[in-house]
């Protein structure tokens, strides 16, 4: 069987503007030779898909120095340092979200201020601590008087502790984001591990949430149940680490109805809005 | 000529999952461009005994017989299972389905073996289920445990006329078979696309042109996973691959002739 027949006309989701909530990239102090391959294969698969803008972070040295989800100051800085290089050689398709880890309160702070200053339009929160802790209170404090959007990983449904990381859930988030109804958290990954059926429920109150459809997950009734459970004004499009599920997400939902201008707030619209003012230039407005 | 190798009918016992009826199957695949779909009873995987879900399975598909083909599943260690097979013979399986994780039955058990043997003797591969859902978000009442490459490799060492289509498999446990096996027991070996990561790590182009297209077939774990997945991954092959040929039905069933 040949697939090549069946390419269809770059790009294959379309010509329409489409925001990658969910991007990272790797650098030279992760530890793997191949770190520039991997992130040309991104952008290579982006611009075959049509992706506008990928909005990205570096989570540290991916476990090369510290562990990917509890990462060291250095390799946090060193990680932005990365990303703010990527950020501004790539200008015209590449956002920055800032990476903190909220165990170091004065570091995470400093770091999105210097961040920010160089361009960042977000706040990119690992598994270092609990969403609800009120560790990261001062930083969703900032985010919000920045007017940056929090994206916080986040594991579908937490029923225990798994190693390597400080797990969170939609319920957790949602405590955070009660705190802090001024700041926009993005939920990540639903597609990402563990249970989306419950994630929908714990966050449906709380309107300053709004998941992202990314991860290696493509279950079948699972965006069904977001839309039916969100609507299509909370969610925002992304790939994570698998942009092949992004681009199956994209024809699914043509294919279960979402109607052309709801499409239209999961792919860039919602990113749009929920980002500062000017951090996407070139969207339609 | 596109043929889906894995696809179900039937309800999911640990979720809900939409519509998984053969009517819908077959305008998924009229959609998806695909000309037919092998097809087993996913409540089947959890029943003690498969031999009622194999009947439903018969029964469904029978309206459908020009694109929707029978993969019963049949457990070696339950008595007459030598008639089952002869039975999905005569149906015109291409393959049968065996779930050794949710049976209870180790990497070496020789009724697999025996199994595998004489399903290869009928010109029938044997369908092998890595997992159904995400490792992550199991039920707990669902302790099965993925399928091991240990099983993969045991059954593919049992004999020449053994055919396996692995399913769900990722890039490490291919990887593990394929390289622990004998040039000419990879050839009994064939993976299904429905799992593989594509960019950016590149796990599925890594694959082809490491251990060759010609071990990998089009299958989606429709009615469990979106059925774009398979598709998508193929699109964003590099451009180097943008012309592969994965290996058909055809070729599986040939094969195993």
């Amino acid at each position: 069987m040949t697939h090549a027949d069946r390419r269809a006309p770059a790009p294959l989701a379309g010509r329409e503007p489409l925001v990658d909530a969910h991007a990272h990239f790797l650098h030279a102090g992760t530890g793997r030779s191949d770190w520039a391959d991997v992130n040309d294969a991104r952008f290579r698969a982006g611009d075959r898909i049509g992706i506008t803008y990928h909005v990205a972070s570096v989570l540290g040295s991916y476990g090369y120095n510290s562990p990917t989800y509890f990462p060291s100051p250095e390799d946090v800085t060193a990680g932005n340092d990365a990303m703010l290089e990527i950020a501004e050689f790539e200008s015209s398709r590449v956002r920055m979200m800032v990476t903190v880890n909220p165990n170091y309160t004065d570091h995470a702070l400093a770091e999105i201020s210097r961040c920010v200053a160089r361009g960042a339009i977000g706040v990119k929160l690992l598994a270092s601590r609990r969403a609800d802790d009120p560790l990261l209170d001062p930083i969703a404090e900032l985010a919000g008087e920045r007017g940056l959007p929090v994206l916080h990983h986040i594991w579908q449904h937490r029923r225990r502790e798994w190693p390597s990381q400080e797990i969170s859930d939609g319920a957790d988030l949602a405590r955070l984001a009660a705190r802090h109804p001024r700041t926009s958290f993005i939920l990540a990954h639903i597609g990402g591990g563990g249970d989306y059926m419950h994630t929908f429920p714990a966050i449906v109150d709380h309107p300053n949430i709004y998941p992202d459809t990314s991860g290696s997950g493509v279950d079948r009734g699972m965006l069904d149940e977001a839309l039916a459970a969100l609507g299509p004004g909370r969610l925002l499009w992304g790939c994570d680490l698998t942009i092949e599920t992004g681009l199956a997400k994209l024809r699914a939902l043509e294919v279960i109805g979402v109607k052309p201008d709801e499409m239209a707030m999961i792919r860039w619209r919602n990113a749009q809005r929920i980002f500062p003012k000017g951090a996407l230039p070139g969207l339609p407005q | 000529m596109t043929v889906d190798v894995n696809t179900l009918i039937g309800p999911y016992p640990f979720r809900y999952v939409p519509h998984p009826d053969p009517d819908a199957l077959v305008r998924v695949l009229e959609r998806e461009r695909a000309d037919g779909a092998w097809v087993g009873h996913l409540p089947s995987a959890f029943h003690r005994d498969p031999s009622a879900g194999n009947a439903q399975l018969y029964s469904a598909l029978a309206p459908h017989s020009s694109v929707l083909r029978p993969v019963p599943a049949i457990r070696p260690d339950w008595p007459k299972w030598e008639d089952a097979v002869r039975r999905a013979r005569d149906a015109g399986a291409p393959a049968i389905r065996a779930y050794p994780p949710q049976w209870g039955l180790g990497p070496h058990d020789e009724r697999m073996h025996s199994l595998a043997l004489a399903a290869g003797s009928l010109g029938m591969a044997v369908l092998l289920t890595v997992r159904f859902e995400d490792l992550r978000q199991r039920s707990p009442l669902d302790v099965a445990g993925d399928l091991t490459a240990a099983h993969v490799r045991s059954l593919a060492r049992a004999g020449e006329r053994v055919r396996l289509v692995v399913t769900a498999a990722g890039r490490e446990m291919i990887e593990e078979v394929h390289w622990g096996l004998t040039p000419a027991e990879q050839q009994r070996v064939f993976w299904d696309i429905s799992w593989i990561w594509g960019p950016p790590e590149e796990q599925f182009a890594k694959l082809i042109r490491a251990i060759g297209a010609n071990r990998f077939v089009y299958g989606t774990q429709w009615p469990l996973r979106l059925v774009q997945n398979a598709r998508a991954n193929l699109d964003l092959l590099p451009d180097d691959l943008a012309d592969v040929e994965l290996a058909s039905a055809r070729d599986v069933c040939d094969a195993a002739r």
